[in-house]
Parts: C-alpha cells; sequence; structure tokens
C-alpha cells in the first residue's frame, strides 16, 4: 500500500514540473531532463521477474517440443503402457506412475501424522525457548542433500530392515499380497520410508506456519468454555484445515519430484507389482539412471516425455497446494524459504 | 460429553504423542548425522581433500577434483541466478503490489517446488544437446535456475521489511527511485539479503539431479567450463552404487565434508537472522 502511495506522489510530482515548461534557473534545468531511470528500473527488474517466473512456461514448452517422436509413435496411450524396452523401441510410463505414486503414499501415510504432531507440540504444547530450536532442527533435515539420504539409506537403513524388520512382517502379515516375495531390502517400502524422513520437514514448517496464524482468540474461546487443551487444538486444527491440507500436498508435490535417495533405494526395475517389498521404480529415478545414457532419439525423448508427466502433475499439485496454504496464511510467512 | 477424567486423559495422551512426533524428528537428524561423522571420519584425511580422484587399487585417492569441481559448479550457478533472482524480488517487493505481482509471486513460489532433476532435463534439452557434449557451464546453468525463486522470494522478503520511512526520506531528497533503490533500499537490506543467497547456495549444493546429464562428471581436474565437470554430490552417488568397500568409505567421507559444509551455511544464516533480529 505505502509504496504505491509513494509511486504516485513520485509521479504527479514529475507531470507537474514537466508542465511548468523550460526554465533557466540549473534546478529546473535538472528536473527538465526526461527521466528514464525510473522506468527504465521498473522495466528492467519487471523483465527478470517474469523471466523467473516465465520459466514454468520455457520448461513445459521446451520439454514438450523435445518429446514429439514418442507422443507421435504411441499419443496418449504412452500413459497406459506398461512396457519399457528400449532395444524394440517401445515406451510406456505406467510402471513409473505406479511406481512414484505408491512409494509418495507410503512416504504420506507415515510422514503425516508424524508431522502434524510436531507442528502441534511445537505451536500449542511447547514454549517459544523450546519450539524455535526443534523447528531450526527440522530445517536442517530439510538441508540434508537427498543424495546423503540415499547413502544412508543404502548402508543403514536397507540392511537394517532387510535383516530384522522385513522378515518379521513377513511372519506377521504374510497373508496379504502386500507383504509377499522376496524382499532384499530394496523397494517400494523403503524408499516410501526415506521419502517419509525427507518429507518430514516441510510438512511439518508449513503447518506450524498454518498453525501459528490462526488467531489466539480461537484456543482462549475455547477454554473459557471449559473444554480441554486438547479439544482447543481440535478446534484450532478444524479451523486450519486447509492450510494443513496445502502442507500435505506440498509434502506430496516432494515425494513425487525426489530423485536421488529414491534412485538409490527404489530397487530400479520397471514392473507392477503389488508387494511393497518388491523393487520398483519412479519417472525421476528412471531420468536419473538412463538419460545420461539413452542411446537413441526415441528413448531420450520418451525419457523426456516422462520428465513433462512430472512435471506437469508437480507444477498443478504445488499450484494447488499454495493455493489453500495462502488461503489461510494471506500469503505471509515462508514463501521461498522451505 | 464424555466423563472429565476421560477428556483429562486423551488431553495428556495426546500432549505425550505430540512430544514423542518432536522426539522422533530430532532423533531422524541426529541419528543420519552420527552415521555420517562416524563413517565419514574414517577414511577422511588431508591426503583425500588434496589428491585427485585415482582408479580403485591404487592408493593416494582423494576427492580435490570434486571439491574443486563442486566450488566451480557452484560459483558460476551463483553467478547466474543471483543477479536475476535479487532484481526479480526487488521487482515483487517495490512494484508487485498489485494483481500482477500476486501473480509473478504465486508462479515463483511454485517453481521452488519443481523437481530439480526437471531442471536438468530442460537445461539438457536447451543446451547440451544443441552443443553436442556434456558441459560444466550447462551444470551451472542448472543450478542458477534452482537458486532464482529462492533468492527471488528471500529479497523480497528482506527488502519489505525496510521501512517505507526510508524510502520517502530518499525520494523527498530528490532522488529518483532507481536511487533510492539501489542506494537505500537493498543497501539497508544487504545482509538480508546476503544470508539468503547463502540459504540458497546451501541448497544447491547438495544437488545431484540436475548435474548428472549437464555435468557429468570427471575423473581428473579440470576447469573448463565447456567440458564436463566432476562435483561432490555426483560422486557420492556414483562411489554408493559401486560395489567396492574401499569407494563406499570414501562416499561417507566426501558425505561428511558436504554435509558438514551445507550445515555451516545453515547454522551461519540461522545466527545472521538472529543478530538481525535483535537489533531491529
Amino acid at each position: 500500500m505505502e509504496s504505491t502511495l509513494t509511486e504516485n506522489a513520485a509521479g504527479s510530482g514529475g507531470d507537474r514540473r514537466r508542465g511548468r515548461g523550460p526554465s533557466s534557473s540549473a534546478f529546473s534545468r535538472l528536473n527538465s531532463r526526461p527521466r528514464i531511470g525510473d522506468p527504465l528500473f521498473k522495466w528492467t527488474t519487471g523483465l527478470f521477474a517474469v523471466l523467473v517466473a516465465g520459466l514454468a512456461a520455457l520448461i513445459m514448452v521446451e520439454m514438450a517440443v523435445n518429446s514429439k517422436l514418442p507422443f507421435q509413435k504411441f499419443g496418449f496411450s504412452f500413459l497406459g503402457r506398461s512396457i519399457w524396452d528400449p532395444v524394440a523401441e517401445q515406451f510406456g510410463a505406467l510402471p513409473f506412475i505406479y511406481g512414484t505414486v505408491i512409494s509418495s503414499l507410503i512416504s504420506l501415510i507415515i510422514a503425516v501424522p508424524v508431522s502434524l504432531g510436531v507442528a502441534i507440540f511445537l505451536v500449542e504444547k511447547a514454549p517459544r525457548a523450546l519450539s524455535n530450536p526443534i523447528l531450526f532442527i527440522v530445517q536442517l533435515l530439510a538441508a540434508i542433500p537427498s543424495v546423503v539420504f540415499g547413502l544412508w539409506g543404502v548402508f543403514v537403513l536397507a540392511p537394517t530392515l532387510r535383516e530384522s524388520v522385513y522378515p518379521k512382517m513377513q511372519s506377521a502379515l504374510g497373508f496379504l499380497p502386500l507383504f509377499q516375495g522376496n524382499q532384499n531390502g530394496l523397494g517400494l517400502l523403503t524408499s516410501g520410508l526415506i521419502l517419509s524422513v525427507m518429507v518430514l520437514p516441510i510438512i511439518t514448517a508449513v503447518t506450524t506456519d498454518v498453525l501459528r496464524s490462526v488467531p489466539g482468540a480461537q484456543r482462549e474461546a475455547a477454554l473459557a468454555l471449559g473444554s480441554t487443551k486438547w479439544e482447543a487444538t481440535l478446534i484450532v486444527l478444524q479451523n486450519a484445515k486447509s492450510g494443513i491440507s496445502g502442507a500435505i500436498i506440498l509434502g506430496l508435490g516432494r515425494a513425487i519430484g525426489e530423485t536421488m535417495a529414491v534412485t538409490m533405494l527404489i530397487g530400479n526395475r520397471a514392473q507392477i507389482s503389488p508387494s511393497l517389498f518388491d523393487p520398483s521404480y519412479t519417472i525421476a529415478s528412471v531420468i536419473a539412471n538412463e538419460f545420461s545414457e539413452a542411446a537413441g532419439e526415441i528413448y531420450l525423448q520418451s525419457l523426456v516425455e516422462l520428465g513433462l508427466i512430472l512435471f506437469l502433475i508437480t507444477f498443478v499439485i504445488n499450484m494447488l497446494a499454495r493455493l489453500l496454504v495462502w488461503s489461510v496464511t494471506r500469503g505471509e510467512g515462508r514463501g521461498g524459504h522451505v | 460429553m464424555s466423563s472429565l477424567w476421560w477428556r483429562k486423559l486423551v488431553n495428556r495422551t495426546m500432549t505425550v504423542l505430540t512430544g514423542l512426533c518432536a522426539v522422533l524428528a530430532v532423533c531422524a537428524l541426529f541419528l543420519i548425522l552420527g552415521y555420517i561423522l562416524a563413517d565419514g571420519i574414517r577414511a577422511l584425511s588431508i591426503g583425500f581433500l588434496v589428491n585427485s580422484f585415482k582408479p580403485i587399487g591404487e592408493a593416494n585417492s582423494g576427492i580435490a577434483n570434486e571439491i574443486v569441481g563442486s566450488a566451480i559448479l557452484i560459483g558460476v550457478g551463483s553467478l547466474i541466478g543471483m543477479p536475476v533472482g535479487i532484481l526479480a524480488g526487488i521487482y515483487l517487493s517495490e512494484f508487485g503490489t498489485n494483481k500482477f505481482g500476486t501473480l509473478l509471486r504465486f508462479l515463483i513460489d511454485t517453481l521452488t517446488g519443481t523437481p530439480s532433476i526437471i531442471v536438468g532435463v530442460f537445461v539438457w534439452t536447451v543446451m547440451v544437446h544443441p552443443m553436442g557434449h556434456f558441459s560444466a557451464l550447462s551444470g551451472a546453468v542448472a543450478l542458477g535456475i534452482l537458486m532464482m525463486p529462492i533468492v527471488a522470494r528471500t529479497t523480497e522478503e528482506m527488502i519489505k521489511l525496510v521501512p517505507d520511512s526510508l524510502r520517502e526520506a530518499g525520494l523527498a531528497l530528490g532522488a529518483p527511485r532507481w536511487r533510492v533503490t539501489l542506494g537505500v533500499v537493498l543497501r539497508t537490506a544487504a545482509s538480508g539479503v546476503a544470508t539468503g543467497a547463502m540459504l540458497a547456495i546451501a541448497r544447491i549444493a547438495g544437488e545431484t539431479a540436475p548435474l548428472l546429464f549437464t555435468a557429468l562428471g570427471l575423473n581428473y581436474l579440470s576447469t573448463n567450463l565447456m567440458q564436463p565437470m566432476g562435483s561432490l554430490t555426483v560422486r557420492i552417488f556414483y562411489f554408493a552404487g559401486s560395489p567396492y568397500e574401499e569407494w563406499h568409505n570414501m562416499a561417507w567421507a566426501a558425505t561428511l565434508v558436504l554435509v558438514t559444509m551445507i550445515l555451516v551455511l545453515n547454522i551461519a544464516v540461522k545466527i545472521l537472522a538472529r543478530n538481525r533480529h535483535q537489533q531491529a
């Protein structure tokens, strides 16, 4: 508001000076020079802002142009085909879409309750002196690179799961198709687990922001009516619903696009299998594994088309999530920080 | 309505449960950091840091070429990403109060969630494919693009904190808008913008996916931007996937170096931000 006000003031001042016409004094000579600095500045900075914002469109167009061949050959059936055979030049996205969706869902099933628990503890239970350091530690978790999670997953998490956790799960729940078959530690469940650690920080951070923006009067009103602290928290959660959904969807977007850790842990086999122990493949990890060595134009372009699918999915998901979060926090709080 | 003791029990249980969630999240970080420290320190030595990569079996193998490569990629990437991001951030805060600004802000926020591998594919199609070979420059461009939205939004937030009275004072002295913005507003917000930039550097320093098919990787020291270039993250990825115990240990040591750098940047940003907060 304020800055538009000053801008208008400066603008109208300039008009008045121009209206007075040329004068002999040094002061007005200075002012009668055409002022190109300000418009130039506004347009230059604006150009860069549009450039950054327009990257999305640029990426979309560029990837669409570079995936013409498979689109001509397979059309929309690319999405539903489950064959991936570079030698026969037959390509389809279904196994990768399956792997991406299932591993992301596993990660959300684990991460959402924990993240909400952390956020509720930080905002509703803990004093600021405790909640700020914990929030910082959670942010540090987000700062750890994906490839490091992958390394840890390969050498620590996967062997532990293979030796002591998965066999027990199989003997207890083996009657379900979800937990049948061989298990070597690399597969959907393992990558879902590592993803849950990786999306926990973003869901926690955004939910914390959302909960903090719910007015304190709501808590006080509930407490004054005789509710327990937890019942007051439930009312707060009720009012922060859309923002929390936004946080969860934001986490989903991260899980879907996560590349390195998943590539190292999912086992990399293009198949659709009901067992969570079985190796699978995600869109991002097939691109990471095969792109630099793909020979043949249609093979490369099929990978680009997979990339385009991934981009469109994450773009829509992120848009939806931002709208939901903004509806609660009104565009304040963390924007690009997360 | 259920009885009071039951409601109190639920209340206490939920306090404990949410507290446990917080403990779990904190433990996750320290568990991972503990492994990195314990396993990384074994292969870490001065020689490891100053020697270049050697084939398996040869002594004195190290990651010097990757450290130099990562520094060059991050440096050139910042040169590309930061000016663009800062100028975009200036526009958003100084001129972006209208609907158009809100739209740009929204698109930029959405872009921060774009998977980094997509940026890698994009740069491959516009640079690597037409040029016909992998190059460090294309890797740096990919990192620069990843920085842009982050820098733009942090710059905007930091510039917004500058009180309007400073802007008005500058304008009242007859300075044009652009001089006020660059000389007064941006200078006041400089430390904030710098911490935002550090955060963005910490973010791209850990990126692997966008480098896989742009900068690729290289087994010897090179400073040629037109040639492939090694980086710490890509090296960790290949070491981890190798069948050799020795390389696994080197992967942990390289990870220790990388994570230390990233955590130091993050903690420095936190301390700088707190100091500024206390001054204000």
